[in-house]
């Protein structure tokens, strides 16, 4: 998809929250940007007020297809996304079957694209089965079509080092990385919620912020000793970011996200023992928010990352020990982090579009670094581009996002086919207006466009 | 009173004194030739096991019957809440059946709270997982008070493994709302890592708290913790942290032993302790019947009571006071029959 031939004249958006600017859209790319311009056959949209950012790119997206389609489809997914003003999602291997494999990458790959709605990067295993005992054929996924370069066992941590090492290594010849899930798996057996305050009254199992740190800081030096690129997937401790911090003082290969959950709510909500809020990592405390937020906005940690982890609604009207993990999250990410981040003065438009776009788009070798080649097309062994400026020649990758507009959230009303949303019945700040992928509205009027 | 009772801090001093001095007039039926009173005639109590409890279930059970309620037994032991019908169906058909309490006991942490959010009816927490069991705090203050004379000022030393114990969460929120000050003794492995947020004290010295204490509580531990090495072997665990003879005579002379059973002779409390004239734990299972009577009895029965409540002449001699019991005992074979047992295996 490059477009369909309509040109689109959005009038006086606001780049990045400054003065504003008409933006012309025209065969996927942006052609142009200015103060009163006019285009012709153009459809006009009248965008004053809204700030304008570039498409959101997600690293962490769970679509379920292949294997639980009840709970969501790469479709509904990818609409979900689109709802929320990404144009591009990692797709975390743990599907049934596992992504593991060059032909189930490749699938979920051509459903992304058949969908349309917004790009779909398979995120393929790092060991077979996520088993955690031998490697998957990582270069047979990064040579396939998806042009697969972040691996990772999501839901499950690489715990054995030796492993992690020989993946972190391996993965140098094509430019991938590996997006651990730090999580000791000894430390955490049966846990449900964070180790503190709250488990104990509770009497619910402990989930020691060590457990994460342990890990995040074995990897670091693991990264370091092999000269690779760690990701870590959803840090949730105030000692994830200072381990971090001191990692990437070292000028190591290291990045990291938060998800908008992690950067919003606390571990006291699971009083109501309602798993709405169970979670993995699970909800931390007020001084772990505080943290996760500074990080965030001094860049210790480079993006945010959705974790969107939609499920069936028996698996979450449970007691607490037996239900799921996981929060739905696409479709409120970037209210949450407007309320998070924007409205407390940590960071402006632009630092959310480098968060939420330009960061996971280069972890992702989404914005033509490396050795992917990524292009403003979506073709066969070629990666489309994401995460660059709003200016002429960049892919028509916008999100056009109303900071004034304030909505309580309704996950009745939501795109995902599924309705755990821990934000249900919050009042947020913002709402998605537009999205468009290479031109192309996906979203108008806050609905679907296509 | 609140609707339910899942958490001992569900209950207000006032609360809980209430339920023990309501206790205490209800004990009464038990020395009457007939021990019955018609005041949960007509409303049902469902008695809804998830695990195993022997002790617990037939207490409540005989505590609905001394009211006349119905009692329902359904009992899920064996069944995985993982597999099978899930909690929230369950308590729809109870919710069907028309319960007006649903007793529960839980392996899961907070299934009670979910429960209440499915069904009308009051809920009572007859123990969930590791998090609590207001009912067997109740009736060991109510055993402690009894004994002792009061609550306030008393100083009482829970002893084992708390931080899996539903029983110590439970008794340290009941005593200190009682105005009781605990202090738990346990191996550091086996108290949640935050317990300087509790409002007790906390010592790893055992003997060090005995010449002070009105009460010991001994807790049960299970011999499978050894595997999660919490503590080296069940022997040194009995060395450092049970009740023998010799801490028995560190007690003041008034002390009592305190156990919420089933104990393990030999491992946190010695038999001859155990067994010892200090010992209440044959006391606390009488006490549980009379505690658990009157939570029922407040929780379902008290608003109604009093408009139905019938001339206090009429009230025999030996039964408890008007205030908490207004009717006259049906003598047993024209009672109706109360229960109906669903065995319910899946």
């Amino acid at each position: 998809m490059t477009g369909d031939g309509q040109a689109w004249l959005i009038r006086n958006a606001r780049p990045l929250g400054g003065v504003p600017t008409d933006l012309l859209l025209n065969d996927g790319f942006i052609v142009a940007a200015g103060r009163g311009l006019s285009a012709v056959g153009a459809q006009v949209m009248d965008a004053a007020d809204l700030v304008a950012l570039p498409g959101l790119v997600d690293l962490h997206t769970h679509l379920r297809e292949p294997g639980r389609e009840d709970a969501e489809t790469v479709q509904t997914g990818t609409q979900a996304a689109a709802l929320g003003g990404f144009t591009a999602v990692h797709a975390m291997a743990n599907t049934e079957p596992v992504a593991d494999t060059a032909g189930v990458v490749e699938q979920i790959w051509r459903l992304g694209a058949q969908a349309g709605v917004c790009d779909v990067r398979p995120v393929g295993a790092v060991t077979a089965g996520l088993d955690g005992s031998r490697l998957a054929e990582l270069g047979a996924m990064a040579d396939s079509a998806a042009r697969v370069r972040v691996f990772s066992d999501d839901g499950r941590c690489v715990s054995d080092a030796v492993l992690m090492r020989r993946a972190l290594e391996y993965v140098k010849a094509f430019d991938g990385v590996i997006a651990q899930h730090a999580q000791e798996p000894r430390l955490t057996d049966g846990a449900q919620v964070n180790e503190g305050e709250i488990s104990g009254v509770l009497g619910l199992t402990g989930w020691p912020a060590v457990a994460e740190e342990a890990i995040i800081a074995r990897d670091c030096l693991l990264a370091a000793h092999v000269g690779s690129a760690l990701h870590v997937c959803h840090v949730s401790t105030a000692g994830s970011v200072e381990i971090i911090r001191w990692a990437k003082s070292k000028g190591w290969r290291v990045t990291a996200e938060v998800t908008p959950h992690h950067l919003l709510l606390t571990d006291d909500l699971a009083v109501s023992y309602d798993p709405i809020y169970k979670v993995n990592p699970p909800l931390r405390t007020h001084a772990d928010v505080e943290a996760l937020r500074a990080g965030l906005a001094d860049g210790t940690i480079d993006c945010v990352a959705t974790d969107h982890a939609p499920h069936a609604a028996e698996d979450k009207e449970t007691e607490w020990q037996v239900a799921a993990f996981g929060m739905t999250g696409l479709e409120t990410a970037l209210r949450v982090v407007h309320a998070a981040m924007v409205e407390t003065g940590l960071l402006d438009w632009a630092g959310v579009a480098d968060r939420m776009s330009a960061r996971p788009a280069a972890i992702g070798r989404l914005d033509g670094s490396g050795t992917l080649g990524a292009s403003g097309s979506l073709e066969a062994g070629a990666a489309p581009l994401h995460g660059r400026p709003i200016e002429p020649g960049s892919p028509a990758n916008l999100v056009l996002y109303d900071p004034a507009a304030s909505s309580t959230v309704d996950p009745a009303g939501h795109a995902s086919r599924s309705r755990n949303s821990p934000f249900a019945g919050m009042v947020l700040p913002g709402q998605v207006v537009a999205t468009f992928l290479r031109g192309t509205p996906t979203v108008l009027d806050g609905k679907l466009a296509r | 009173m609140k609707r339910h009772l899942i958490s001992a801090a569900d209950l207000s001093r006032d609360d809980a004194l209430l339920i023990l001095d309501t206790a205490e007039e209800l004990s009464l039926v038990a020395d009457r030739p007939i021990r019955k009173l018609p005041t949960l005639r007509g409303r049902t109590v469902v008695n809804l096991f998830y695990e195993d409890s022997t002790r617990t279930r037939i207490s409540f059970e005989a505590a609905a019957k001394r009211l006349s309620a119905d009692v329902i037994n359904f009992s899920a032991k064996g069944s995985s809440v993982a597999k099978g019908e899930s909690l929230k169906d369950t308590a729809l058909t109870l919710e069907a059946m028309g319960a007006d309490a649903v007793v529960i006991r839980h392996q899961a942490s907070g299934a009670p709270y979910r429960l209440a959010g499915w069904v009308r009816g009051s809920v009572v927490n007859a123990g969930d997982g590791t998090h609590e069991h207001p009912t067997q705090a109740l009736l060991d203050a109510f055993t402690m008070r009894r004994r002792l004379g009061r609550l306030d000022g008393l100083r009482v030393v829970i002893v084992g493994d708390v931080l899996h114990s539903r029983v110590a969460r439970s008794n340290v929120l009941l005593l200190r709302t009682l105005g009781a000050d605990v202090t738990l003794v346990a191996p550091p492995t086996l108290l949640p890592v935050a317990i300087s947020s509790w409002p007790c004290e906390v010592s790893y010295d055992f003997a060090a708290t005995l010449p002070k204490a009105d009460v010991v509580m001994m807790l049960r531990v299970q011999a499978e913790r050894m595997n999660a090495a919490y503590f080296p072997t069940v022997r040194e665990y009995s060395r450092r942290y049970g009740l023998d003879a010799g801490r028995l005579a560190l007690l003041p002379d008034h002390a009592i032993v305190m156990h919420p059973g089933p104990m393990n002779r030999g491992v946190e409390i010695a038999a001859e302790v155990a067994d010892s004239a200090r010992s209440t734990i044959v006391e606390q299972v009488a006490n549980g019947v009379s505690v658990r009577m009157a939570v029922l009895y407040l929780l379902l029965g008290g608003a109604d009571l009093a408009a139905t409540a019938v001339p206090a002449t009429v009230v025999p001699a030996t039964a408890v006071p008007a205030t908490a019991v207004a009717a006259t005992a049906v003598p047993a074979r024209t009672t109706a029959p109360t229960t109906t047992t669903t065995e319910v295996s899946r």
